[in-house]
């Protein structure tokens, strides 16, 4: 079905392709702390496969349902987890405005991230890294958009090496 | 403790089991030699969970070393696997990861097969017009899938191609009975899939599984946020031929972890944060403590707090392998313990707070080694043998799966490991 034109709608659509814009830069610019900021507190982020959603399986790569637990995987990122040294580019489309409800925006944008390893032996080797779809609910308001969901279903079912950096 | 009258300590197995070639890990001929006399040779491997094909006509595309597999029910419940591969010219016959259906038929000719292998119909058999056609003498009997013997234990479903293969409760042995017993006790429910690819060989994730000494090394995630971890006690258990490997860990009681924390010194101990939010840790009382059960060639069941899983170990050529973990939880399982399992799972997977890091170690082994070096590994810690241990800081259960290897393998493969140059 052709959308609907409306003023109101471009706007909001501009709103969230600013937010989606913002997240890229924090994730790319690897300023992961400002990343929990994103989102609201609760909220749902989580990292799912293709695979289990096609089956109607509820697994996650990663499911955080609060701020705090984004901080966390932040911290861990930081300080515990041990991985190739590596950089990620969004490259991140156009989103696709599929639901309203009040203040609530229910948005679908695809995506795609190329990571970059940035270690001794493979410095400056980039390959596609993951592509899939954001399916996000987005509490907008005067002066923000926040993810209250983002659900990052992965095409790219099989993880290349780890998944340490959230998409 | 068990016996070690069973191992054979002369110095040739000590060197074989405790010096390992690199070359086993990116020579092609190794591989080639594995996939010919281990994976298709007398091992029984992991296909699936019986939760994952639990009605008639179910199946599932799977793989035994790098031959591709389809795992079947049939309308009577019995269990199938063959090769996915049409016996006319070779075409996959099953090209979808699962479904549901009675009849198999290859989209190339058509032809059809039921879920036991066995071939049901051949379009144009007696040609048309009386031209064409298959020879009178044709036999669909004689045409059917490559099939492999088929055997579970609780939910775990192998399969074996060489029929000559021992029977699966005495492959696995006592101590992984008794572990897997433990766990595959009532009806599974499948929670979902992860698949993690790593630029590694195999037999470094097998060698990760079987090795507690890592633990509290290479992972930190438990000693970045105060959960103290290398000191706990634990133990190795192995069948009479060392190929399995029961590890088990459980918590220390509390006032000798004090003592012991005042007088380590151990880099990766360093609580220098907690949780913003501990609702990933806060779990429910379930099993005694972690078990890391790694059966002959490829599968491992893990118990993590109340994460269960299986991971199946896949090679993808000499320096490739794809890991493909499956959560589980139990069919009585509430939906607050169903939660606590997917929200623990953070823990495990690609992205596992505790085990992302074992694809990347794996990964910077093989990486090192692409001089196709002709050096060799130290496998010493804890001595030199294969005998069952009653602590984590040792490498036994390695040793215990090169012993095995050089028993499946030996010539083929050079006398590996340890070779016969030194
Ligand atoms: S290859 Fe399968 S029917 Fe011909
Ligand atoms: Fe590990």
């Amino acid at each position: 079905m052709p959308p609907e034109v409306t003023v109101d709608k471009l706007v909001l659509r501009q709103a969230i392709d600013d937010l989606n814009a913002a997240y890229a830069a924090c994730i790319d610019a690897d300023r992961l702390e400002d990343w929990p900021a994103f989102f609201t507190d609760p909220c749902l982020y989580q990292v799912v496969p293709r695979e289990n959603v096609d089956a109607g399986l509820p697994l996650a790569l990663i499911r955080c349902d609060s701020r705090g637990m984004l901080a966390d995987r932040v911290v861990a990122h930081r300080e515990a987890n041990i991985f190739g040294p590596h950089a990620y580019r969004h490259l991140i489309g156009r989103a696709h405005i599929v639901g309203e409800d009040g203040a609530l925006v229910e948005a679908r944008t695809n995506y795609a991230v190329y990571r970059t390893w940035l270690d001794s032996a493979s410095y400056g080797e980039t390959v596609l890294y993951s592509v899939g779809e954001y399916r996000d609910r987005i509490a907008v308001s005067a002066g923000t958009a926040r993810l209250v969901e983002r659900t990052v279903v992965v095409d790219t079912a099989r993880i290349d090496s780890l998944l340490a950096t959230p998409l | 403790m068990t016996s070690t009258s069973d191992i054979d300590t002369s110095a040739a197995a000590r060197r074989h089991a405790t010096q390992v070639p690199y070359r086993l890990f990116y020579d092609q001929d190794v591989y080639d030699a594995e996939q010919r006399h281990l994976f298709r040779g007398p091992t029984w491997n992991f296909v699936g969970l019986a939760a994952e094909v639990p009605e008639p006509g179910d199946f599932k595309a799977s793989f035994v070393g790098d031959t591709p597999v389809v795992l079947t029910r049939d309308r009577d419940g019995a269990l199938h696997c063959w090769v996915n591969r049409c016996a006319h010219r070779g075409a996959l016959v099953c090209r979808e990861p699962r479904g549901n259906r009675n009849a198999h038929r290859c989209v190339y000719h058509q032809w059809t097969y039921d879920p036991a292998g066995r071939l049901r119909g051949v379009p144009f058999r007696a040609g048309i017009d009386g031209k064409g056609g298959a020879p009178a003498d044709f036999d669909l009997a004689r045409h059917g899938l490559q099939t492999l013997a088929v055997a579970t234990y609780g939910d775990l479903v192998f399969a074996a191609f060489d029929p000559a293969v021992e029977a699966l409760d005495d492959y696995l042995g006592a101590p992984m009975r008794a572990a897997l017993d433990g766990i595959f006790n009532r009806p599974l429910t499948v929670l979902g899939h992860t698949r993690q690819y790593a630029a590694a060989n195999w037999k470094l994730y097998a060698e990760n599984v079987r090795d507690p000494y890592h633990a509290s090394l290479l992972h930190l995630f438990h000693a970045t946020f105060g959960f103290y971890r290398s000191s706990q006690p634990g133990r190795i258990h192995m069948d009479p031929r060392r190929r399995h490997c029961v590890l088990e860990s459980w918590p220390a009681d509390a006032k000798a972890e004090a003592a012991r924390l005042a007088a380590e010194d151990v880099t990766s101990y360093r609580a220098k944060y907690t949780l913003a939010d501990p609702s990933l840790v806060t779990g429910r009382p379930e099993f005694r403590g972690l078990q890391i059960l790694s059966v002959f060639p490829g599968l491992v069941v893990q118990q993590i707090q109340n994460t269960l899983a299986v991971r199946q170990l896949l090679p993808k050529g000499v320096g490739r392998f794809e890991l493909v973990v499956t959560l589980f939880g139990y069919a009585d399982d509430d939906p607050e313990l169903t939660a606590i399992r997917l929200k623990q799972a953070n823990l495990i997977g690609p992205a596992g707070f505790i085990s992302m890091e074992d694809g990347h170690a794996t990964e910077i082994v093989q990486r090192a080694i692409a001089d196709r070096t002709a050096a060799e590994s130290v496998v010493v810690m804890g001595g030199y043998d294969a005998a069952d241990r009653d602590d984590l800081v040792n490498e036994a259960a390695i040793r215990g799966f090169w012993q095995h290897y050089r028993e499946l393998l030996g010539e083929r493969v050079g006398h590996a490991p340890g070779g016969d140059r030194g």
